[in-house]
């Protein structure tokens, strides 16, 4: 008898296609996934003109368009995938799927997958819909925002890990996921520019994991990223993902307490 | 050959297990499986038997002592063990918002050589249910539901957790005659249940857990066979106990009498009760509700739950 040998990849296909059916019955997860970061460029636009942008030497869509896709990887990823890592985690699905021949890391990356296409997915079309509504130029550097999207899909994804390993039930989700979302959104560059902040308040605060994300997104449009100071964030976004992974490791809990 | 090798295909030595506030579920117990057998853990609520099977199933370490199936450590050469083991876990694990089929074609997906789910669905008698919502499935569908991704991949080795709880009568009835193909077909099952019937019609050889320990092993009869048969009747009118024929030489080994019942132990059922009827007839009396029963798998159980909670009485009193 011939037997098909599973492959780490056919494994998280098999999950993966099940968690997308999952994703699109959602319907509540699926609506914030894809409303919030589509309706917020709307306010950070509005936002945006009154700031002074001219003193941080931006334009309307250099802001605009990093916060979107900012808020993409927040909500349609990170947010969305510390819900189901815990709603899994709640049905006992996470214990079953151990139970067989995935490997634990197949399993999370496997279940994180639809959200991370979805995060991909929005942040080509935020690019696209800034470019051709904005008056933006081409990108100049382009590789470094596709770099900056995919660590930051990467990162969202162990850091949604990590959150989960935190968060005991689906309800307490919606507060543990509050305080990267709050961080990231005043202090990592996407609704004010760390370009206006104080130099001490804007060097730590590109120490927080996001910041490197949104200094390579724009960075890609605006062309003046130096190739030390993009050196600097990418290393900053491996170390938080070294450093949540390590952290998952160690504290990610399969079960739900009893 | 490869029977030869595997010879035991579970083995477990002083096997430990200690949660994290200290509580030990599992003392150090012993025992192995050879290929084929179906061997059933039983014990009261409590007793380590889901936590004894998750170590075997490899989704703990444990805190001492070692299991090893198939010749390999389950926990840390996972890759080698899991293509060769079939899970059902004691409750859930789907999520609830997939159908039966598309909860089917997901684990298919993640098992070497995976049966068509149809058929599987289909051994279990959940063919109609293909499009259902787990949400909406009974508990009793679930447990069949479990046992067909299960047996998705052909296993050697079955580990089955309660897999009869929640289940009609007839669904047992179904359940068991699965288990019993399985074990035509070669497939080693170490199953746990409440259900001393359940083990005794399914088992080759048994072990009762309490608390955390491996109290008797054996096949079956083994077990049984420690404790005595029982012969209880009321006594006629006018007779008392003295009437009766001398009990120790009727091989009973025992007798209390409460009222008019008296209630015989033996170990030699057939001598004692052939002996008491011998004698009925010939006193030309009729003894009124009489039970004859040989010993069975539950009073085996009943009597090592009282045992251990007497001994456990016994050490507080010392205590004190």
């Amino acid at each position: 008898m011939s037997t098909t040998v599973t492959t780490p990849m056919s494994r998280m296909t098999a999950l993966a296609r099940a968690e997308l059916t999952l994703l699109v019955r959602s319907k509540g997860t699926l609506v914030t996934a894809l409303f919030v970061p589509l309706v917020l460029p709307v306010s950070a636009h509005q936002a945006a003109g009154e700031m002074d942008l001219a003193e941080a030497g931006l334009t309307i869509g250099e802001m605009v368009l990093p916060a979107a896709i900012g808020f993409s990887l927040l909500f349609a990823v990170y947010a969305a995938l510390v819900g189901s890592f815990v709603a899994r985690r709640e049905e006992l699905v996470l214990k079953r799927l151990r139970t067989g021949e995935l490997r634990d890391a197949e399993i999370l990356a496997g279940a994180a997958l639809p959200a991370a296409a979805t995060g991909l997915a929005q942040s080509l079309v935020l690019a696209a819909g800034c470019v051709a509504l904005l008056d933006m130029k081409t990108p100049p550097a382009v590789h470094l925002s596709v770099l900056g999207v995919l660590l930051g899909l990467v990162l969202c994804t162990a850091l949604a890990a990590l959150t989960a390993a935190f968060t005991r039930t689906s309800e307490s989700a919606q507060v543990t996921t509050l305080p990267l979302l709050f961080v990231s959104a005043i202090a990592s560059g996407m609704m004010i520019p760390l370009e206006i902040l104080p130099d001490r308040i804007a060097s730590v605060c590109e120490l927080l994991p996001l910041t490197p994300v949104m200094t390579l997104v724009r960075g890609g449009f605006t062309g003046d990223l130096s190739a030390y100071s993009a050196l600097g964030a990418v290393a900053t976004a491996v170390a938080w993902i070294l450093l949540s992974v390590f952290a998952v490791q160690r504290r990610f809990r399969w079960e739900p307490r009893r | 050959m490869e029977a030869n090798e595997h010879e035991h295909v579970i083995e477990v030595t002083d096997l430990r297990r200690v949660y994290g506030g200290g509580f030990e579920a599992v003392c150090g117990i012993d025992f192995s499986v050879r290929r084929g057998e179906v061997f059933a853990l039983l014990g009261t609520n409590g007793a380590g038997k889901t936590s004894t099977v998750e170590l075997l199933e490899g989704l703990a370490a444990p805190a001492g002592g070692r299991v090893r199936i198939l010749g390999h450590d389950p926990y840390t050469e996972r890759a080698a063990v899991r293509p060769r083991t079939g899970v059902m876990l004691q409750e859930g694990g789907f999520p609830s918002e997939l159908t039966v089929a598309e909860t089917a074609r997901m684990w298919a997906g993640c098992v070497s050589g995976a049966r068509p789910e149809r058929e599987v669905l289909a051994l279990v008698g959940l063919e109609a249910k293909a499009d259902v919502r787990v949400k909406q499935l009974s508990g009793g569908q679930r447990r069949r539901l479990d046992l067909a991704l299960a047996l998705l991949g052909d296993p050697e080795v079955l580990f089955l957790d309660e897999p009869t709880t929640g289940l009609d009568p007839e669904g047992r009835r179904e359940a068991w005659d699965l288990v019993g193909a399985l074990r035509e077909a070669g497939t080693t099952v170490l199953l746990t249940t409440h259900y001393l019937e359940e083990a005794e019609y399914l088992a080759d050889r048994l072990a009762i857990m309490h608390e955390g320990r491996i109290a008797v092993t054996g096949t079956p009869a083994e077990v049984t066979a420690t404790e005595p048969s029982r012969i209880s009747f009321e006594l006629p009118h006018g007779y008392h106990v003295g009437d009766l024929p001398p009990l120790a030489a009727l091989g009973v080994s025992d007798h209390t009498t409460d009222g008019r019942t008296v209630r015989l132990r033996t170990h030699e059922l057939q001598r004692a009760a052939t002996g008491l009827l011998v004698w009925a007839q010939q006193a030309g009396v009729e003894l009124r509700r009489l039970d004859v029963r040989s010993a069975s798998l539950e009073e085996a159980f009943l009597s090592i739950a009282k045992d251990a909670s007497a001994d456990a009485a016994a050490t507080k009193e010392y205590a004190a």
